[in-house]
């Protein structure tokens, strides 16, 4: 057989090494030039470079925190008081989205061509403003527009709406609220576990355990109980009360807190509104129909049928919505409300540390990524058709 | 049964009649006739409220009478002729494109011509808008209608308008609007004194454009057998994907020069633009990756065994359906990074939402009039972003997208 010898610079092996080699040089020639300059400033400046500053005290003070915290305290600490903040409003956030944008999404699919235009206008006036926009709206156009405390306006419940922010009435704990908890707490994870044992019975043995009903039954009835058995009354409704020049008592959302709560919470849901149209109109009719003429009620249609195979369309894009969101809680900073990057940008005045406080900010955010979308892949998977 | 019994059988209902329709819509049953009746009196309510305050309670002076500040920012007034021609070729493409593309940029195109006609003739009286500016806006309208008539002359194409966009975009930008030292004619304007929607649509063109080829080239990079380069498209991707704008804005404008040679200075725009783009390109890979995705290994395969090169093969056969297919998406993203380039203002630059901020400092009267002129603002990019969504829906129908 004549083979003809393939000159070496046509040859696909080496020139997939070539471009290798060449790729791999001109990245790391690039990041050995940044960091030779990198370090060149540095010295210059007498910069340091290392972390030993988180244990210092950080000596800003923090204006809203939900963790123990005051100027004397690290700058560490001063981070993961941030660090919380951020979790908070993005959890939060998550979840109010979650239902609003339900709500909306399932709005838009009425019947109703009224409610259903509304919701139209609610998506597209949110969907087509920046966020930084709707923040400023409600911060500066509403919150800091609200009468002062002596003229608060008071909605029922009561609840106080002021300069200073939203004082809800709330329930606490009080000294014998102990047992209760314990037994909210026990009353939850059995309804939990009955559920789940009393479904497995259901797939194996093929008979009704009515798995919905017990856990509901354990979910209150545990509680109640707790209520009973206690010594004195478990709960006291705590109600803000106007003392002085401010209220006190009762649960206060500070208004940098709601601006951003409420901007992060619409913005999205007009987002996951659309998600869920798009989830719910991606199940055939077919299978409505299906279900129907096989003798399933509407309830369980929809909740056997419809949203089982919408969750599989919705599922992904929600989680970049809430992956979305969390990111986006860093606009919070301009408002004023210190979430992990306003923490993180004072620190670098305070500390003189842009670097090393920037890697920490990066990395804690990439963490919050990576870890909320691998819990949503892991659930992603389970609900994902199943091919056989 | 003839076929034409058939075809009468199944004609098309008749249009239901106002009083069937309100019927069928609105009061189906109960549950809905309740709903409709909530949903009249929430927008009877929340209608007349928004009304009596924009008409009668709110203070519009602040957007009213400095139309030109959040045009062009601080730009040098007696110098205004240069992002005046910028206009004049924008307009003028814009006629152009929908001349060529029709239907995409219809909507767009007699949108931005009314937007000026109405400018030119509005009832302000601002020092702002002489009789000769308000002549040039009117001017810059007729301008759309005769770039239309251009582009619909045989020897305009599609390839041909974008190398035009493209060679006026370098223009404006690059020799236009920041000029030359020592020039008579056109005396160098610092960035800083740029800002309005001017910065804002510079920003986001500018940004959505640069990054474009960097995405495809990470694109191509994350699905390359090479496992040095997908290593390092795939860090790139996701480190950008995991983090905030905000973060990467400001590393570019606090860290970035402690990376760059002692003596160098980057221009503060410059700097907000390189953020932008890194970001941008990181999710324009994303949306390309997926149009790669979509294209069949079959046809890799057809021009492997016509003896195409791997060059070849990627940029005859591959990126063009590929390419082809995210256009939407590509659009979409351009809309949010329009949006996000709001964020430039907690880098200290004036566009359209800085000189927002600034306009409110411009009078001690206007200090409490946020509201008036954040609204103003939102209305601004919900124009814009509604046109673009739009003119992205068109376009997803003509491609077919989802239905091949």
């Amino acid at each position: 057989m004549n083979r003809e010898k393939i000159p070496f610079w046509r040859d696909e092996r080496y020139l997939r090494i070539a471009a290798q080699v060449v790729s791999a040089v001109v990245i790391l020639g690039f990041l050995y030039w940044a960091v030779v300059n990198f370090l060149t400033v540095t010295q210059q400046r007498g910069m340091s470079l290392t972390f030993g500053f988180l244990k210092e005290p950080a000596g800003f003070p923090i204006s809203e925190s939900f963790i123990l915290y005051d100027p004397q305290m690290s700058f560490g600490r001063a981070f993961l008081v941030g660090l919380v903040n951020t979790l908070v409003v993005s959890i939060l956030g998550i979840f109010f989205s979650t239902i609003l944008g339900l709500i909306v999404g399932l709005a838009r699919l009425s019947s109703n061509w009224l409610v259903s235009r509304i919701a139209l206008a609610f998506i597209e006036f949110n969907r087509n403003i920046p966020l930084l926009v709707l923040l400023f709206l409600l911060y500066f156009g509403f919150f800091t527009k609200l009468p002062g405390v002596k003229e608060s306006m008071e909605l029922p419940g009561p609840i106080y709406i002021n300069q200073r922010g939203l004082y809800f009435t709330w329930p606490r704990l009080t000294e014998s609220g102990g047992v209760f908890l314990a037994f909210t707490i026990a009353g939850v994870l059995l309804a939990i576990i009955a559920w789940i044992v009393l479904r497995k019975i259901r797939e194996l043995k093929g008979r009704e355990t009515y798995f919905g009903w017990v856990s509901l039954a354990i979910f209150i009835l545990l509680p109640l109980l707790g209520w009973v058995l206690s010594p004195s009354a478990p709960l006291r409704v705590d109600i803000p009360e106007l003392s002085g020049f401010n209220f006190r008592g009762g649960l206060r959302f500070s208004p940098e807190f709601s601006a951003v709560l409420i901007g992060l919470t619409i913005y999205t849901a007009a987002f996951i509104a659309e998600v869920i149209r798009a989830g719910i109109l991606a199940v055939r009719k077919g299978q409505v129909e299906a279900a129907r003429a096989l003798g399933l009620s509407s309830s369980q249609t929809l909740g056997l049928i419809v949203i089982p195979q919408a969750m599989r369309v919705v599922i992904p894009p929600l989680i970049s919505q809430y992956l979305n969101l969390t990111k986006n809680s860093s606009l919070a900073l301009t408002i004023g409300f210190q979430e992990l990057f306003a923490v993180g940008k004072v620190t670098i005045n305070q500390a003189g540390r842009a670097v090393p406080v920037f890697i920490l900010i990066m990395a804690t955010y990439l963490a919050i990524s990576l870890i909320t979308s691998a819990i949503l892949n892991v659930y992603n998977r389970r609900v994902q058709f199943i091919e056989k | 049964m003839t076929m034409t019994e058939q075809a009468k059988s199944i004609q098309p209902p008749l249009p239901l009649g106002p009083i069937a329709w309100v019927r069928k819509n609105l009061f189906s049953d109960w549950f809905n006739a309740i709903l409709t009746l909530v949903s009249i009196i929430f927008l009877y309510f929340a209608v007349t409220a928004f009304a009596r305050w924009a008409l009668f309670s709110a203070d519009w002076r602040p957007v009213t009478g400095t139309p030109m500040l959040f045009l062009v920012g601080q730009y040098p007034r007696e110098q205004l002729w240069r992002p005046g021609l910028s206009l004049l070729f924008s307009t003028f493409l814009i006629g152009v494109s929908w001349g060529v593309w029709e239907r995409y940029v219809k909507a767009f195109a007699i949108f931005i011509a009314i937007t000026l006609g109405i400018f030119a003739i509005l009832p302000l009286k601002t020092a702002d808008l002489t009789p000769a500016v308000r002549a040039f806006f009117l001017f810059n309208s007729l301008l759309i209608y005769a770039g239309y008539r251009v582009g619909h002359t045989r020897w305009m194409s599609g390839m041909k308008t974008s190398l035009l966009w493209l060679f006026v975009s370098i223009v404006i930008t690059l020799v236009l609007l920041p000029g030359y030292e020592n020039s008579k004619i056109m005396p160098s304007v610092a960035t800083t004194a740029w800002g309005g929607l001017l910065m804002t649509l510079l920003l986001a063109v500018g940004g959505i454009v640069l990054s474009f080829p960097i995405g495809v080239l990470l694109a191509l990079g994350r699905r390359s057998s090479l496992p040095v380069v997908k290593i390092f498209s795939v860090f790139f991707i996701e480190t950008i994907r995991g983090v905030p704008l905000v973060t990467i804005l400001f590393m570019f404008s606090v860290i970035l020069a402690l990376f760059l040679p002692a003596e160098s200075r980057i221009d503060r725009i410059l700097r907000a633009l390189m953020g932008m783009v890194i970001f941008s390109a990181a999710y324009t890979a994303e949306n390309v990756r997926g149009g790669l995705q979509a294209i069949p290994e079959g046809q890799e395969e057809a021009a492997r065994a016509l003896g195409l090169s791997g060059f070849q093969i990627t940029w005859f056969i591959v990126l063009p359906q590929a390419l082809r297919l995210v256009i939407p998406n590509i659009v979409g993203q351009f809309i949010a990074l329009f949006k996000d380039t709001t964020l430039v203002v907690i880098v200290g630059i004036n566009d359209l939402l800085g000189i927002g901020n600034a306009v409110l400092n411009l009078n001690p009267e206007f200090v409490r009039l946020q509201m008036e002129v954040y609204l103003f603002i939102a209305v601004i990019f919900w124009i814009f972003s509604y046109f673009l969504s739009y003119a992205s829906l068109k376009l997803e129908k003509a491609l077919g997208v989802g239905e091949r």
